[in-house]
């Protein structure tokens, strides 16, 4: 057991942990602070993989921004604990077969694919061959010669965006 | 210095996913099921991640960007509608939000 193995372990199971509490926790704002710990726990799990400007990304926009958005609307709300109704009872008796069948699917489609065999055995062209990290000045250059249409649609995406929520959120007169 | 092998990142991207999947299907908070989407997107994004390290490659790094990009817009617009129902309805609970229901 070597320093990355006990590491990836150690947040894996955090990460997992955090989702299944975000499952259990019946108030929203337990679950949202469940899941800004799978994001963390995430964001150690890319510097691992050595991605250190998604890692930083993650911390910043998505445990962040976004999560603090949605932790604000639940105050803003003041969302309590869930109601049960009979319906909820179907959806956990029907829900909890499908989740398994589609776990057992993802399993199953790794464990026998070609892709899955050839990364997991490490034996394929580049396979996890260096641990050092992704450099972010290709990257940035990536993001700005190869996609740098898709990237200005986002600009367009995310003005769109804060328009619609200004028009939803208004108050009527 | 072993590395951890991509295999394993994926297996953990496709609990959490699954994991995402339950999470929707259980909960009945509108908000909550919203963080379940977020846990999908997540779960993807490190699949994403694991990939471009399998290869090499950048462009999944570029993805996941893109990702939390629009994942962002998504919360921003989607929380908005959130205020919206609950401004109109009163209630927090997707069953209660059945207009277009026969």
């Amino acid at each position: 057991m070597t320093l990355p193995f006990l590491l990836f372990f150690a947040f894996a199971l955090i990460a997992v942990l955090g989702a299944v509490l975000l499952i259990l926790a019946r108030e929203p704002i337990h679950s949202a602070l469940s899941l800004i710990l799978v994001m963390v726990a995430l964001a150690v799990l890319y510097l691992l993989l050595g991605a250190e400007f998604v890692a930083a990304v993650q911390i910043i926009v998505y445990a962040g921004a976004v999560m603090v958005l949605f932790v604000f609307v639940i105050m803003l709300l003041n969302a309590g604990v869930e109601e049960r109704t009979n319906w909820s009872k179907i959806a956990a008796w029907a829900g909890t077969p499908l989740a398994f069948f589609l776990l057992l699917e993802i399993g199953h489609f790794m464990a026998h694919s070609k892709a899955g065999e050839m990364i997991g055995t490490g034996t394929g062209a580049g396979v996890g061959a260096s641990g050092a990290a992704f450099s972010t000045t290709e990257l940035s250059k990536l993001l700005f010669t190869s996609y740098l249409f898709p990237f200005e649609a986002t600009s367009i995406l995310i003005l769109i965006a804060i328009l619609g929520a200004m028009i939803l959120a208004k108050k009527e007169e | 210095m072993s590395v951890v092998p991509v295999s394993y990142y994926l297996v953990l991207s496709a609990i959490l996913f699954g994991l995402g999947v339950v999470a929707f299907v259980f909960k009945r908070n509108i908000i909550t099921i919203f963080m379940a989407i977020e846990l999908m997107l997540n779960a993807v994004n490190l699949a994403f991640v694991a990939f471009a390290r399998a290869w090499n490659q950048l462009d999944g790094l570029v993805f996941v960007f893109f990702v939390i990009v629009v994942a962002a817009a998504e919360a921003a617009v989607g929380l908005a509608i959130v205020m919206t129902i609950v401004h109109n309805r009163q209630t927090l609970n997707v069953e209660r939000v059945d207009l277009l229901k026969l």
